[in-house]
């Protein structure tokens, strides 16, 4: 049963992420991008991690994708252009490299042992909180700064005159 | 049971396909997307592998990395404002002036 | 006195010093003191110390003292040492005298030079680096002396360096002396090696434990005093290093009389006649010696028959008076050697600067085929040459007489070749004073034979010029004394002093002596009466033979061409290579290609790595994507 499930959602996480690489219109590719979120959460959840999952969504997704939409929406892009591509090679060249590092990584991840659905811990929010504010409680502070700094980084930059 | 494995090579396909998004798009935004596929790509990795060695702070480092990746978005999209304001074009190859 | 021995060489450079740095803002007056003054401090001092001497006995000689050590290392020591004996005791006093009778001279004579407080510093480097040389009590410091003396003689030589042939001549000093230079140091290398010492009483003591090497065998005693040789021939021009003395006429007239006449010169003299402990042990470095003394004597009077520049005729004079010192030494007579050393430095010093005092009083013409008749206008610069000349040609009663005499009668009874090396003896001494006479005779006598427009005002030289003359003609006089020989009634003192016997100091039946005596004064003779017929009562009779003996006459005034085989033996191979293979090849293609070539090549590496930076952010992704892939191979191999 369970997979079932994961086959599922993880053909529908490929299967936007290709999506978001397809579409013409950005605005498409970052709605696909919350589909893959979405798709990524549920993924977690089968793996007992049920606060992150959940994190995931509301941050992730309710947030950040939001702001990409807002971005888009605000600078009314259209369509992009079928205009020349002077690095078209690129694409001729990634593709193959990308698949050849996906071989090489897969290869040796093959042998790795190990199930990922009896865990021993439970990714709980009591879980979570209990390591966080004691083991990790200086990162934490740290990452509150950090998301201090960016937020008067996106003020200043975005401003129309500096 | 799920083996481990399969969450990998899963994380490491979406993984690919970040990077190959990566320089295959030209709009900006459509890169920022990529390096949001690449992140969480990761953070499956990380969270298959707390599951597996039942420690929690593969977890933990999720969180972070959530956290970081939205500075980084904020701040990117306040970059891209920026860019358009200046160029009328949000084509990453019009920003060559660093070249050699 | 004897305790302040190292005043004597070091207040001269403590004139040097103050002269060098601070000369341009002092006064001509001032400089001319100090260094005149230094060089009067240590005359007195080397005065004191002789006269001291004297008074000493046999055992408290010779007076040694170490003022610090300066190499030790190991076994080897080498000390900042001076030594006192009867030898060095007369050579300061010859060096300071006659140094000190030049600087008072240089004041006046080089009055209008821009260079004067340079020229005056140099001298007095050159008084303490002889002075070193000659008090010195080991090799290695008398080696700091020898070349401290070439450097200044490099230095003075060169004086007006603007001139070229001047800095050549100053160049073609050096490197020839550096010659000679070369085989002294090895010498003492082999000297340190057989005897593990460098002190003059170390070495002589465990050379006189040496047996002696014989005729033809070149042991290591011969090998050594050759090496020596080789540089005693650099230093006082012998064959074959000679050539550099007649070009160094270019510099100043007191530098001629000073370095090139009385002490640099007398250097290889000093330092055989040192070295007698060890010459003596090997009779064939000293038939080597007499052999190249008697042939360079020879060969230096036969090139000054010809010569028309007053300052080479005594040029080649001093070569020729310096080879009958070697032959002296040679002949195991060392006192011989060095008391025509002493003599000879006064009269030649005179002769020196009263050819100063001609050029100076005819605005600068030195070719006496433009002179003549000077003794009307210079009496006293004419008086004092007189003497001069009389002392060189050997007439008797003056200094040159005794010395000269005395030399011969050593070689005579020599036992290698003594009578063979007397007779180009006596023929150089016919030689000496024709050529001596002729320029006497063709400056001095006769009509002028320059016009008014050449010179527009012959004056006689003011007297701090005419002093120094007078006093060098006196000693010129009188010095012979100290050797009258023994058949004229004296006690030859100065042999006695300088009790430097060698094998040969034996004496013939005084019947044989007369003889000699005879035969000497009898060459001076005839070499007097030649001149005055050549060049008094037939004037037209040198043209007559030089025209009738063209290619005998062509040779000698092209001084054999010598320095044409020079030139093309020795120096015209070295430069072609030093500039074809050593600099063109060696130095621009190779070592500035490899440089070069490194740098083109990171230029060119360069220029093909930069072009990964285009500016496309998406080519930077790729090139990471790349590396990645790398490392990802690296790691999971």
């Amino acid at each position: 049963m369970i997979q079932i499930l994961f086959m599922f959602f993880a053909a529908v996480a490929l299967g936007a992420a290709i999506n978001v690489l397809t579409q013409k219109h950005v605005l498409y590719s970052s709605l696909s991008l919350i589909v893959l979120l979405t798709a990524v959460s549920a993924l977690f959840v089968l793996m007992q991690a049920e606060f992150l999952a959940v994190i995931n969504v509301i941050v992730y997704a309710g947030a950040i994708m939001v702001l990409f939409v807002f971005v888009i929406m605000l600078l009314n892009l259209p369509a992009d252009e079928e205009s020349n591509d002077r690095l078209r090679w690129l694409k001729f060249a990634g593709i193959p490299m990308g698949l050849f590092l996906l071989f090489m990584v897969a290869r040796t991840v093959w042998r790795v042992e190990g199930s990922a659905t009896t865990p021993e811990i439970a990714g709980t929010a009591q879980a979570i909180g209990a390591s966080l504010f004691t083991d990790y409680i200086l990162p934490f502070e740290l990452t509150s700064l950090l998301i201090l700094i960016a937020l008067m980084g996106a003020v200043v930059f975005a401003k129309k005159d500096l | 049971m799920i083996p481990l494995n399969w969450y990998l090579i899963l994380a490491a396909a979406l993984f690919l396909l970040g990077m190959l998004g990566f320089f295959i798009k030209r709009n900006i935004i459509s890169l920022l997307l990529s390096v949001e596929i690449m992140l969480n790509a990761v953070n499956l990795t990380f969270v298959a592998f707390s599951s597996r060695n039942g420690q929690i702070s593969g977890q933990i480092f999720v969180f972070f990395v959530l956290v970081v990746a939205a500075a980084e978005a904020a701040v990117g999209l306040a970059l891209v404002i920026a860019m358009f304001r200046n160029r009328e074009t949000l084509n990453v190859d019009r920003s060559n002036l660093l070249k050699w | 006195m004897v305790n302040f021995l190292w005043l004597i060489p070091f207040v001269p450079l403590l004139g040097a010093v103050i002269n060098g740095f601070w000369g341009k803002r002092l006064s001509k007056g001032v400089i001319g003191a100090i260094a005149a003054g230094s060089v009067a401090i240590s005359f007195a001092i080397s005065l004191g110390a002789f006269l001291q001497m004297l008074g000493m006995s046999e055992q408290e000689l010779p007076v040694i003292r170490n003022y610090f050590t300066w190499i030790q290392a190991g076994s080897f020591e080498a000390n900042f040492g001076f030594m006192l004996d009867h030898l060095s005791g007369l050579m300061i006093l010859i060096v300071t005298g006659v140094g000190f009778l030049i600087h008072i001279y240089s004041t006046a004579y080089m009055h209008e030079e821009p260079g004067f407080y340079r020229f005056f510093a140099y001298l007095n480097l050159f008084m303490f680096s002889m002075l070193t040389l000659v008090l010195a009590n080991n090799y290695l410091l008398m080696f700091v002396g020898w070349e401290g003396v070439g450097l200044c003689s490099y230095l003075l030589i060169g004086f007006w360096f603007k001139k070229k042939s001047a800095a050549d001549a100053g160049k073609k000093a050096f490197i020839v002396n550096r010659i000679g230079d070369f085989g002294f140091l090895i010498a003492t290398m082999m000297m340190f090696w057989t005897f593990h010492s460098l002190d003059y009483t170390r070495v002589f003591a465990a050379a006189a434990k040496m047996p002696s090497d014989e005729l033809g065998v070149i042991g290591t005693l011969t090998a050594i005093c050759l090496l020596m040789f080789v540089g005693a021939t650099g230093k006082s021009a012998q064959i074959p290093l000679y050539v550099w003395l007649p070009d160094a006429m270019e510099g100043p007239t007191p530098v001629s009389a000073l370095i090139h006449a009385a002490t640099m010169v007398t250097a290889g003299v000093y330092m055989v006649a040192r070295s007698s402990a060890l010459f003596n042990r090997a009779p064939g470095a000293l038939l080597v010696v007499a052999v190249i003394g008697a042939a360079t004597a020879l060969i230096a009077a036969s090139i000054g028959l010809v010569q028309t520049d007053i300052k080479k005729v005594l040029a080649y004079s001093t070569v020729s008076q310096l080879g009958y010192m070697f032959l002296a030494c040679g002949a195991g007579a060392y006192a011989a050697g060095v008391f025509h050393l002493m003599t000879h430095a006064f009269f030649k010093a005179l002769l020196f600067l009263g050819a100063g005092s001609v050029i100076h009083g005819m605005g600068g013409i030195q070719d006496i085929t433009k002179m003549g008749g000077l003794r009307r206008e210079m009496p006293w610069t004419f008086r004092t040459f007189l003497i001069g000349t009389l002392a060189i040609a050997g007439v008797p009663g003056l200094a040159g007489f005794f010395s000269k005499d005395m030399i011969l009668a050593a070689v005579y009874s020599s036992p290698h070749f003594g009578k063979a090396l007397w007779a180009v003896g006596i023929v150089t001494a016919g030689m000496t004073s024709f050529y001596m006479f002729r320029l006497l005779i063709l400056t001095f006598f006769g009509n002028a034979r320059y016009t008014h427009e050449d010179v527009h005002h012959v004056h006689e030289s003011p007297s701090p010029m005419l002093l120094p003359l007078i006093l060098l003609a006196v000693l010129s006089a009188v010095a012979g004394y100290v050797g009258i020989p023994a058949i004229l009634g004296g006690h030859e003192r100065i042999a006695e002093f300088l009790s430097l016997g060698g094998p040969a100091a034996e004496h013939g039946s005084a019947a044989l002596e007369w003889i000699l005596m005879a035969a000497s004064v009898a060459s001076a003779g005839i070499g007097f009466a030649m001149a005055y017929v050549c060049y008094v009562t037939s004037p037209e009779l040198p043209r007559r033979i030089a025209s009738s003996a063209e290619a005998l006459y062509s040779i000698l005034t092209s001084k054999y061409y010598v320095d044409e085989i020079y030139e093309t033996i020795l120096v015209w191979p070295l430069v072609a290579t030093a500039r074809e293979f050593l600099w063109q090849f060696v130095d621009v293609s190779v070592i500035d290609g490899a440089v070069n070539g490194v740098g083109q090549t990171v230029r060119g590496l360069a220029g093909g790595l930069r072009h990964m930076q285009t500016g496309y952010v998406r080519t930077y992704a790729g090139w990471l994507l790349f590396g990645g892939i790398l490392m990802v191979a690296w790691f999971l191999r």
